[in-house]
């Protein structure tokens, strides 16, 4: 009998205020907005007038270039995120459960990574180390000197290593933050530690750590135009070869602008698409 | 260099590159430092600025500021520092010459120290109004509504509410991007302005000693960064004065 009054007493307020999707009035029309309008339509102005005023009759000549450079600089960019990654996980798993003996390694590791700048790491590499490895016979005989005279070794090396320390730290956090219960449940299970690993802290700590981890590929991203420092011919390099054979500044700039806001876009947006894939209640 | 063995010589050659005087580029190195931190300083200070700004324009604005700010943090955020340094660096000089030129003064060389603060100061300031809005959101609503509900005015109260009470929650992402600060400008080498990696490239360059001055050099700001944690770790304690410790609280 009380269940039934109780049950009555809940549904009145249910009916009287239905909550719906759209009742919030912000969400409704947000792109109707008198606002939002004008401040699109000066948006398409500006690109219209930034087409029409400024000089890109240089575009046809390079256009070949560009490509290849936007395609150096997608490498670049996966490759090191995916080995940075790579060398992440033992980084994080050392200082968060590792033995002292590796734990400070891991942990001086990232400090020195996050406390230097990248351009600094990048030309101890490519002028430091490529002026060291000259000196030994046995290097300029080895197999591996063809690579080590070229510059994108070292642009990837100092990229994955920077990548590695920034997401080490990342990683370490989240390695801490899964629960216990869910590590000695799998004990009781019989796991073995590796099993434990790969089956329930990794993907666990991964899920975790995947909001950050898109921000860092998006820093990331931003890194890469550094190695034309050092020779590599990315699309930034691209745009500054541009400005040197032309004398044109600000089009080839704003047209990277442009280049790199979208390949931004592309990066949230897929990193959107996997964290959607996973389940968000975890235990 | 008075005995034969090789180790002693080897590093007495690396104290005289070092060392500050003359034959040594050690007072380079140290000039270049001196720059880096001023740069360093003023763009955060500048970047605080327009995060306060930025924030509060976000949080309280009209729609108008709150999508212009909006704009303003996306777009900083996602392109290259590299590309919006050139682009600031260039665009903006011709820019205030050419407006100096149309009114009928004389161009005018920027500076290097000014062109690199505003700059940078710029780019902090997006990831400052993040932080700062973030910060502002953590407050408990109860004390500004407490604050209001004294007829504080805004002003007033966001002297004596909001930013003291945001500071804890500003100050872990403040910290980090005083790192940045520090970090970035190094990017300044590349349009040519004579800080801490310029010099070095610049040392390592004439003598040959690229590893030993990169090296240097990276010691330098990793002297920077150690230090900053020392005292970010004391501002620290200090804001989060008389609220349970991090660890307690959660």
């Amino acid at each position: 009998m009380s269940n039934l009054i109780a049950d009555t007493e809940i549904e009145v307020p249910l009916e009287t205020f239905p909550i719906h999707k759209d009742a919030d009035p912000d969400r409704k029309n947000e792109w109707t907005q008198p606002h939002r309008i004008i401040l699109m339509l000066i948006g398409v102005a500006l690109v219209a007038s930034a087409i029409f005023f400024l000089r890109w009759d240089w575009l046809p000549n390079y256009s070949g270039l560009i490509l290849q450079g936007l395609w150096r600089t997608i490498w670049i960019l996966c490759i090191t995120v995916f080995l940075g990654f790579l060398l992440a996980v033992p980084l994080g798993l050392a200082q968060a459960a590792g033995p002292a003996i590796l734990a400070v390694p891991a942990r001086w590791f990232c400090t020195i990574i996050r406390g230097t700048p990248l351009l600094l790491q990048l030309w101890l590499l490519y002028y430091g180390l490529g002026s060291l490895f000259p000196q030994y016979p046995w290097i300029r005989g080895s197999e591996l000197w063809p690579y080590l005279r070229q510059a994108w070794p070292y642009a990837v090396l100092a990229l994955t290593l920077s990548y590695a320390g920034y997401e080490g730290e990342v990683m370490r956090g989240a390695f801490a933050g899964v629960p216990k219960g869910q590590l000695e449940s799998a004990r009781a299970f019989g796991m073995r530690r590796f099993t434990i690993l790969r089956r329930i802290w990794l993907p666990q700590a991964i899920h975790r750590a995947l909001p950050t981890l898109a921000g860092e590929a998006v820093l990331q991203l931003k890194s890469t135009p550094l190695v034309a420092t050092i020779t590599v011919v990315d699309l930034y390099s691209v745009a500054s070869r541009v400005r040197q054979d032309t004398f044109i500044t600000y089009e080839p700039l704003l047209l990277l602008a442009a280049g790199y806001l979208i390949i931004t876009g592309i990066i949230v947006f897929l990193f959107r698409r996997v964290e959607k894939l996973i389940p968000s209640r975890l235990g | 260099m008075a005995d034969g063995s090789i180790i002693p010589e080897a590093l007495s050659q690396m104290l005289v590159l070092l060392s500050p005087s003359p034959p040594g580029w050690g007072g380079n190195l140290l000039r270049g430092l001196m720059h880096s931190l001023q740069i360093a300083l003023g763009a955060f200070g500048m970047g605080l600025i327009i995060g306060t700004l930025g924030a509060y324009g976000k949080l309280y604005g009209s729609p108008l500021v709150r999508d212009l700010a909006g704009i303003y943090t996306t777009i900083v955020r996602a392109v290259p520092e590299l590309v919006l340094i050139l682009l600031l660096y260039y665009a903006g000089t011709d820019l205030i010459n050419r407006i100096l030129e149309a009114s009928g003064y004389q161009r005018i060389d920027i500076s290097g120290l000014v062109a690199g603060i505003v700059v940078l100061g710029f780019v902090q300031g997006a990831y400052a109004t993040e932080v700062l809005r973030g910060a502002i959101k953590a407050i408990p609503q109860g004390e500004v509504e407490a604050a209001r509900a004294y007829g504080m005015s805004p002003t007033l109260m966001m002297r004596r509410i909001t930013l003291p009470s945001m500071l804890p929650y500003a100050l872990p992402g403040l910290a980090n991007l005083w790192l940045i600060a520090t970090k970035d400008t190094a990017l300044l080498a590349v349009v040519g302005f004579s800080e801490l990696t310029l010099e070095t490239r610049q040392a390592a360059g004439t003598t040959k000693a690229y590893f030993l001055f990169f090296m240097a050099a990276g010691l330098l700001y990793l002297l920077i960064t150690l230090f900053s944690n020392v005292i970010v770790g004391r501002i620290e304690k200090w804001a989060r004065r008389g609220m349970p410790s991090v660890r307690e609280a959660r």
